[in-house]
């Protein structure tokens, strides 16, 4: 399979042949390369595992001393009518009993400090993939279907998680069961033994190639599933469109393909999945016909007691029960396998390119921003900006306007360093931004996104998400200024609402006034405010901009908006156009330039008939 | 469960067909101990090879029918669970998609995704599973005590006896599992949640350094998902030891009374060596039932997820037909009252009518019920009290695929799905390349032609690659593509600067003249030239009328319209 130093590099790249669904692709690696990754995870519970494997064992051999024990008492039966040995008969008895409650006890013990173990393992593998979720650029969750990422964390995780949790122990309790039996075994009758010999290497060949078979089987069943939940998820938070334009039959047309190719996948699957369980048993069973044939045999010779033959009996088949269960098991791993390939695919994919490592803090921001020379494609080969400069000085309001698509976004994308210019630099305080901390930069910032985003929670935790350990009356200070106070206060539970699912009890122009209020109680020293009118009604818009400009004062303030004329008082203007800035000054000298803003104003007026 | 029995319903026969090879290769299974003690019984006293070895034959043909009937039937099992699941998932979205948008709301979107995709799992293992085991197992027990009872009664009622101790002990932790499994599907609902809102909101939290927090947040979430789901596996986890104690125990009795039989001389010692086999095999029999009842446990908590959402109530169910009014205007309101929680009305006694071809604008503050009158014409809500008409006809009798056939709708920060451009503005209709381009045209999304791919140009998820004025200038597209009876525009533009707004307005007037319009607008410019303009406050109107009519009647219109005008003195 795929060389196992892929497995660090195991990334994600755009899944090919997906047609209109880009997937999560992962790298393949062995089987051995991912028990080693799984080991890292069970390393870290090293004392649960030993406490499992230690409980495992002494369950198992008290479990397994049970034949022994049933085996004695049969010898001492069998005899005569009227000559058993009921002293014997007893022992064993009473030993039987002591010995199955200490193991069904031990037992229970073992599968609670498995759970423990399983469910912390999955705990640390969602926390994992979340850590890195969260330090992965923003680009990466442009490309990537929500739904995708989601799977992962449920789906996989869960698949993995079932199988350390059930799987593993089962294979504990085999490995030790066999390696027992066959000891006992050994001990009763050496030369039935031989038999082993031949039936075991088979099955184990058997179900190494059938293994290799059935993987792929199961990595696109993952694939397929995951390619569903995006979908799902994608249409579903596309709901209310669908329904406006009642396209329900047609989406659901198009759910039925991934559906099905979904369940084929599995069908498949698990199909060849399933064959070796039977295949297993059908070696054991095997294993059996022969020993109890020869057994009789080397009874028939008196090489053999009827109570060993009997013991032997049942340790081959407590021998094979668990060589079964092992081939299931493996079985099912390599589900587990595919899905944790997934699982670690998330949690390598690579984060954002860490600060370098003389970074520096951002402190004391004067507010000095200044681009030089910067080109940036999202998509190489199509530029969205091509050399473009300009200098903001500290405290100064820069407008940004031009047509829509001119790049008006990608500029605050650049400012934050969402996204890395192709070339020229960003400066801040005439410092490169990339000689710095990201999160010292950006909390130089306050911003109020195009996008509105807030999250299920209350209002107050909403409001004060940006500063932690705001007290009551300055999130009220901040509400008071958005012009949202008053609306709050009308609300049955006030500050404490709490905002569901897309916040879709309250209006977008409400939510944005919320994200203002956000912004308002950061202490930045740097404004972005991106469209963040664009929802307000206009007289709300009077009263946010009044507050705005208290807010803004001192500050260095990057303002996109189309009104222009709130933007007339902005001490320079870019004008962009096709990415490039095509004008630049205050508003009077570039109305007095007659040039593209000229028009874009004149535009304005037209536009309302003025 | 009862809701989902139907869907197991078309597959009865073919589920039974392969139950009943299972039965077979278990029966198979269940004849070799059988053999086994005719050898060591009566072949072996006997002292025959022959016979020991045409035996030895016998079982390993039992061994191979075993599995030829168990590879078939689990295939079979693979195929029907398969078919089944895909028929629940396939219902489940198409009730999904039925859902009126306030059931949505109720549910959420994150909870309707796991039901689709973890619950429907759940309940795919379960079939499976159940029908791999659920045989096999049931019938090696069935099985297995029939041997026994045929060979010993008195041995096999020890047995017997135990088996209803075990049964009271699922029944215990299948009532206590239950309700964990369905809180801990429900907490898995809140991490999808987390996930969800991060990464929407991935640019905000950036921004704002709250990755820690975020952490934290989901670390908790996390700890409460380990935790639940820790304590619904240790309860879970009582059956299995519980029962195997119990067998054994019942193990050995059998070889106590056992030992008190073969003294009587009322058994051969034989009959013990097979009943041990016979034990071993119920007991592995009893552990795969157990097994598939904690499957069942945790599969019912799924199966009730997702019936709850099947069994859900069709909302905005359609009224009985009625005799249109005569000479009616296109879309009228009368006296509409509505309210989103039941208690506050969100929009009181609006009223108004539209002739066809005609252009209303509504201009109000934010919260004053704008979107909420554009859900009300589309039917995504019904309103609490008085009508909408379109055509002298009540909407809630008008059938759904023909109401929804009329409209060509933008909502606000609306939906934009991967694919390409072209998908987007086609929203699953047959919609030709000419009607498309026209509408790409129309609405101004000249950027389409900038590409060599034209509609063929990639939009990435929830059109991330696109700016604000191209997401909604292609949403403005598929609105127009279908050349809709009623455009519906909710504050469609406001990421266009006003240039483009205007040459949008102008192609609307020249290209769609007999299209009835609603557009929700913040700017007095994109409404001005509306035939009827609403001004709303808190859901009631406060001024309706042409915008001279209301810059004379209207003070709070005025004053919008004075602000956004301003003092541009010097442009004019």
């Amino acid at each position: 399979m795929a060389n196992p130093s892929m497995i660090g590099g195991g990334r994600y790249s755009r899944g090919e042949n997906t047609g209109d669904t880009r997937r999560l692709a992962v790298s393949h690696v062995s089987a051995g390369a991912m028990l080693k990754r799984l080991w890292s995870y069970l390393g870290r519970n090293r004392l649960l595992l030993v406490l499992a494997i230690l409980l495992s064992v002494s369950s198992s051999l008290l479990g397994l001393y049970g034949p022994k024990l049933s085996g004695q008492a049969i010898n001492a039966i069998d005899v005569p009518a009227g000559q058993v040995d009921f002293s014997t008969v007893f022992r064993c008895a009473g030993l039987m009993v002591t010995f199955y409650i200490l193991s069904g006890i031990l037992t229970y013990c073992l599968n609670i400090v498995m759970i423990r173990m399983s469910r912390r393992i999955s705990q640390q593998m969602r926390h994992d993939i979340f850590e890195n979720l969260t330090a992965l650029p923003v680009s990466f969750f442009d490309r990537f279907q929500t739904g995708d990422i989601i799977s992962v964390i449920t789906y996989d995780v869960d698949t993995v998680n079932q199988s350390l949790s059930t799987d593993l122990l089962q294979l504990m309790q085999s490995i030790v069961t066999v390696t027992v039996s066959f000891f006992m075994m050994l001990s009763i009758a050496p030369k039935l033994i031989i038999i082993f010999l031949f039936t075991i290497p088979i099955m184990f060949l058997f179900t190494r190639w059938l293994t290799g078979v059935v993987r792929p089987m199961f990595r696109r069943r993952s694939a397929k599933l995951g390619a569903l939940n995006g979908f799902v998820e994608e249409m579903l938070s596309g709901h209310r469109t669908i329904r406006a334009y009642g396209r329900e039959d047609a989406v659901l047309k198009r759910f039925d393909e991934k559906n099905g190719e979904a369940v084929d996948a599995y069908t498949i699957a698990e199909s060849y999945g399933t064959i070796t369980g039977p295949s297993v048993n059908f070696f054991s069973n095997i294993s059996l016909t022969l020993v109890c044939v020869f057994g009789s045999i080397l009874f028939l010779r008196g090489q053999v007691r009827l109570g060993d033959l009997s013991s032997f009996v049942q340790y081959s088949r407590k021998f094979s029960g668990p060589i079964n269960e092992m081939a299931n098991i493996i079985a099912e791993l390599q589900s587990a396998f595919s899905a944790a390939e997934r699982v670690f695919a998330l949690i390598d994919a690579e984060p954002e390119a860490p600060d370098s490592k003389d970074a520096k803090e951002l402190e004391s921001v004067h507010g000095d921003v200044e681009m030089k020379n910067v080109s940036f494609s999202y998509i190489p080969g199509s530029p969205i900006i091509t050399d473009l400069s300009f200098h903001a000085q500290p405290g100064s309001l820069t407008a940004i306007v031009g047509p829509t698509g001119a790049g008006k976004t990608t500029i605050i994308n650049l400012l934050m360093r969402f996204y890395d210019v192709d070339s020229g630099q960003v400066l801040v305080d005439g410092q490169d931004i990339r000689d710095l901390t990201r999160a010292s930069l950006r909390r130089a910032y306050s911003m109020v996104l195009q996008d509105t985003w807030l999250f299920q929670g209350s209002i107050f935790d909403n409001i004060a998400y940006g500063k932690p350990g705001a007290t009551m009356e300055e999130v009220v200070a901040a509400a008071k200024a958005a012009r949202i106070h008053s609306l709050i206060s009308r609300l049955p539970q006030g500050y404490d609402t709490i905002l569901s699912d897309n916040g879709s009890a309250i209006s977008k122009g409400q939510k944005q006034l919320l994200t203002i209020a956000r912004a308002m109680l950061l202490d930045a020293q740097m404004l972005i405010l991106d469209e963040a009118t664009s929802n307000v009604d206009t007289r709300t818009e009077e009263q946010i901009q009044a507050a705005m400009r208290t807010l803004m004062a001192g500050k260095t303030c990057f303002v996109i908006a189309h009104r222009l004329s709130t933007i007339r008082s902005a001490d320079h203007i870019l004008v962009l156009r096709g990415g490039q800035v095509v004008e630049q000054g205050t508003h009077e000298t570039l109305m007095a330039k007659r040039g593209f803003y000229y028009e874009l104003y004149q535009a304005q007026f037209v536009a309302q008939g003025c | 469960m009862e809701k989902l029995e139907k869907y197991l319903h078309p597959y009865w026969w073919y589920i039974a067909l392969s139950m009943f090879i299972k039965f077979l290769g278990a029966a198979a299974e269940l004849t070799i101990p059988y053999l086994m003690e005719i050898i060591l019984d009566y072949k072996v006293p006997a002292g025959s090879r022959r016979d020991i070895y045409l035996y030895g034959g016998l079982m390993l043909l039992c061994a191979a029918a075993c599995l030829g009937f168990n590879v078939i039937a689990n295939r079979m099992s693979a195929v029907s669970s398969g078919k089944i699941t895909r028929a629940i998932r396939h219902d489940l979205f198409a009730k999904l998609e039925s859902f009126s948008p306030r059931q949505m709301d109720s549910l959420t979107t994150s909870s309707a995704v796991s039901r689709l995709t973890s619950d429907t799992y759940n309940i795919n293992q379960l079939l499976a599973r159940t029908q791999r085991l659920g045989i096999r197992a049931p019938i090696l027990l069935l099985g297995g005590i029939a041997m026994m009872v045929s060979m010993d009664g008195l041995l096999s009622l020890v047995l017997i006896a135990l088996l209803p101790v075990i049964g009271i002990v699922v029944y215990y932790v299948t009532r206590i599992s239950v309700p964990l499994y369905t809180k801990q599907q429900t907490v898995l609902d809140r991490v999808v949640g987390t996930v969800q809102e991060n990464i929407t909101g991935i640019r905000v939290i950036k921004a704002l350094s709250k990755t820690d927090y975020e952490k934290e947040r989901f670390r908790k979430v996390n700890q409460e998902l380990t935790d639940i789901d820790r304590k619904a596996g240790s309860v879970s986890a009582i059956t299995n030891p519980t029962s195997t104690l119990v067998l054994n125990l019942g193990l050995t009795l059998v070889v106590v009374v056992g030992a008190y039989r073969v003294n009587g001389g009322a058994v051969r010692s034989g009959v013990i060596v097979a009943f041990l086999q016979y034990f071993t095999m119920i007991l592995n029999a009893m552990l795969g039932i157990t097994r598939i009842f904690v499957m069942f446990s945790k599969g019912q908590a799924s199966a009730n997820r997702v019936a709850a959402v099947l069994r859900a109530p069709e909302d905005l169910t359609v009224l009985p037909e009625t005799q249109p009014e005569p000479d009616a205007p296109h879309i009228a309101f009368r006296d509409v009252t509505f309210s989103y929680n039941g208690r506050e009305p969100d929009l009181q006694h609006i009223s108004f009518s539209l002739e066809h071809g005609q252009t209303l604008g509504i201009i109000g503050a934010t919260g004053s019920g704008k979107t909420t009158l554009l859900l009300l014409l589309l039917r995504l809500y019904d309103p609490d009290s008085g009508t909408i008409l379109i055509d002298g006809r009540d909407i809630r009798t008008i059938p759904p695929e023909v109401l929804r056939e009329k409209f060509g709708v933008v909502f606000q920060n609306d939906f934009v799905a991967e694919g390409t451009a072209g998908d987007n503005i086609r929203f699953f209709r047959p919609i030709g390349d000419d009607a498309m381009a026209a509408a790409a045209e129309h609405a101004q999304a000249d950027f389409l032609r900038e590409r060599p791919e034209g509609m063929e140009r990639e939009v990435q998820v929830r059109g991330n690659n696109l700016s604000g004025g191209q997401k909604q200038r292609l949403l403005i597209a598929r609105a127009l593509a279908s050349n809709p009876e009623i455009l519906i525009l909710d504050d469609a533009s406001s990421a266009l600067d006003y240039a483009t707004d205007a040459r949008l307005r102008q192609a609307l007037y020249r290209n769609y003249g007999d299209t009835t319009t609603v557009v929700v607008a913040q700017r007095v410019s994109s409404l001005r030239h509306a035939d009827l303009i609403l001004v709303l406050d808190d859901g009631q109107t406060i001024g309706a009328g042409t915008h001279e009519a209301l810059m004379e009647s209207c003070e709070e219109y005025r004053s919008i319209a004075m602000t956004q005008m301003g003092d541009g003195k010097e442009g004019a």
